[in-house]
């Protein structure tokens, strides 16, 4: 550890401290070339993975797998359903893997828990008035410890997108880490909803901004309005956590979520990981992918490269 | 002035209201033109393809999938020129054009013909009506290529079902013209998808696909292949036609053989009065 990187970090941790240090620092990030990184992340769409190489890739972003209910229609038999699914996503296969976490609103909480309990299956839950964040603190800090309290050991925070997009990142920064401090030991996956940050720029802001409050985890999007995850979206955000690593040494992972709805999609994000960010982050406790649908494609592939047969979609649960 | 290059045609797929090329990218030389030589993975899109407008077809009534039927002989019987441009002689087009007629016409008839109140001893009605199947993939004669091609879509497509077809290796002209037909005649993307090329490559994936809900093997010649791929179709106890004898005339009035192999019943009761 070199002084320059202690001082530097020293530097990073009083940023929050005041509101003109953070939108000078937020600020002074060099701007993301949007042509660029559309460029970029279209190229490395296009890879072509095959045979072992998908196996492999095709169990991994199982592991990967959110496997996320978040509708107002939930009910405790559909989200133990979902759970159970959660720890054999194919039951005629004994070998295939058991997916990242499930994650459901607070109140299903306590039905996957008495499911996942003692699994290595995660419980996420989403918290903080999700999807719009627009509660008071008090409300929004009552939602995660009431989510951590009843079993959950990842909490899924919105940021206040009207606060960010009003230029107060100080009001945003203070919430994220007095979530921080309401969730204890679970992990905070701070959600971006980049749909509405409108720029590149801003989505670059957005995770400095998650990071340096303390988020474990940056996320995408609620899956709750039109504009989900993208690849140029998410290698922005891997570009931020490379930096945010080279710079502190901590380690924060991303999570892509909404729209990701085929294998072929899957692994695309995986490529952008492995040429972003490297390997260090291919891994479950790292990367994730909040989906639903997506599950049952991976198994259909998977079940085709095993068996040599096309599967369908009569023989996998809906949910 | 320099002289006019001539456009030179090249025969792809139709897969999902679209044209595309083979995924794999290769053609084949037939009939003096380029034809796609589809892939394993063409017919696996031709099968997603064919599923996602099951919905929109099977629910769509009786009298509107007549018309749509009728419309495609209209423009069948339009481009009659450029069908005897490509071989095929004036009277199996006439024959085709008039095959899919008869079949347009028993769009909202068989359901009378075939369903129908059953006699019970009790105070309820119980009905039966007939449901498409589902997702057909077809193996279409090697000859007459446009009137058996015609003799097999038609009756699948007329009462619900949608078809992946597998066209003739030997003269796939006709068929990648009929799909022009077809895709200018108001059919809902996805209700038939045509594949040019090789039998042995494509028909095998489609019979053990566990989302084909049946297969007609009418144009397999070979014995052995039809075996196979009746051993493969089992896996999901797909509804299997048999390969058609070598003299089987097309010609013929085909009857209602072919359509009510493709349909499943459905049994309702119903309580009577009050």
């Amino acid at each position: 550890m070199t002084a320059t990187t202690t001082s530097a970090r020293s530097e990073l941790s009083e940023l929050g401290r005041s509101e003109t240090a953070l939108r000078t620092f937020l600020h002074g990030l060099p701007g993301v070339d949007q042509v660029g990184a559309e460029q970029r992340a279209a190229q490395l769409g296009t890879r072509s993975i095959k045979t072992t190489a998908k196996a492999q890739a095709i169990d991994l972003a199982i592991r990967m797998v959110d496997l996320t209910t978040l509708e107002g229609a939930d009910t405790p038999g559909k989200v133990r359903a979902l759970a159970a699914k959660a720890l054999r996503p194919d039951p005629a296969d004994p070998s295939c893997p058991h997916v990242g976490a499930v994650c459901v609103y607070p109140a299903m909480v306590p039905y996957v828990a008495e499911v996942l309990r003692g699994s290595g299956v995660h419980l996420a839950s989403v918290a903080t008035a999700f999807p719009s964040g627009q509660a008071p603190l008090e409300i929004k800090l009552a939602d995660t410890r009431a989510a951590v309290a009843a079993g959950a050991d990842e909490i899924d925070m919105v940021i206040n997108r009207g606060a960010f997009l009003a230029g107060r990142y100080k009001e945003v920064y203070d919430e994220i880490v007095a979530t921080k401090e309401a969730s204890g030991d679970a992990h905070l996956k701070v959600i971006l909803e980049t749909g509405e940050l409108a720029t590149y720029d801003n989505v670059r802001r957005a995770s400095w901004l998650a990071m340096l409050a303390g988020g474990d985890f940056i996320k995408t999007s609620t899956g709750k309005v039109p504009i989900t995850a993208t690849l140029p979206v998410t290698l922005v955000m891997l570009e931020a956590v490379r930096d945010f690593r080279e710079a502190t040494g901590r380690q924060v992972g991303v999570k892509p979520a909404g729209g990701i709805k085929t294998t072929k999609d899957a692994i695309k994000y995986l490529v952008l990981v492995n040429e972003t960010v490297g390997t260090d982050w291919l891994d479950p406790d790292w990367f994730r992918f909040g989906a639903s649908s997506l599950l049952n494609d991976l198994l259909m592939q998977r079940t085709k490269l095993t068996t040599g047969t096309y599967s369908g979609p009569d023989y996998f649960t809906l949910d | 002035m320099s002289e006019r290059v001539a456009v030179r045609k090249t025969y792809k797929l139709f897969i999902g209201g679209k044209f595309p090329r083979s995924e794999s990218g290769r053609s084949y030389l037939v009939q003096s033109s380029n034809v796609s030589l589809a892939s394993r993975k063409d017919a696996r899109d031709a099968v997603v393809a064919a599923r996602a407008a099951v919905k929109g077809w099977a629910g769509a009534t009786a009298y509107n999938r007549g018309q749509i039927l009728y419309r495609a002989a209209e423009m069948l019987e339009g481009r009659r020129a450029q069908f005897v441009a490509l071989g095929v002689p004036g009277d199996e087009v006439d024959a085709a054009v008039d095959r899919w007629v008869w079949y347009a016409g028993w769009a909202d008839k068989l359901a009378q013909v075939y369903g129908g109140a059953n006699p019970v001893a009790g105070p309820y009605f119980n009905i039966s009506a007939p449901e498409p199947t589902g997702v057909i993939a077809v193996v279409a004669p090697e000859r007459p290529a446009l009137l058996g091609l015609v003799s097999v879509i038609a009756p699948a497509i007329v009462t619900g079902n949608t078809v992946v077809v597998a066209a003739s290796p030997s003269e796939p002209l006709a068929a990648v013209t009929l799909a022009e037909v077809l895709a200018t005649s108001d059919l809902p993307g996805g209700v038939v998808n045509i594949l040019t090329g090789a039998i042995t490559e494509t028909v095998p994936a489609l019979a053990a696909h566990m989302d084909v809900n049946a297969i007609d093997l009418t144009g397999v010649i070979d014995t052995a292949l039809a075996t196979d791929l009746e051993v493969k179709a089992a896996e999901n106890l797909k509804r299997v036609l048999r390969p058609a004898s070598a003299d089987h005339d097309w010609f013929a009035d085909p009857g209602l053989a072919r359509m009510t192999a493709l349909l499943e019943t459905k049994t309702v009761w119903h309580p009577k009065g009050v």
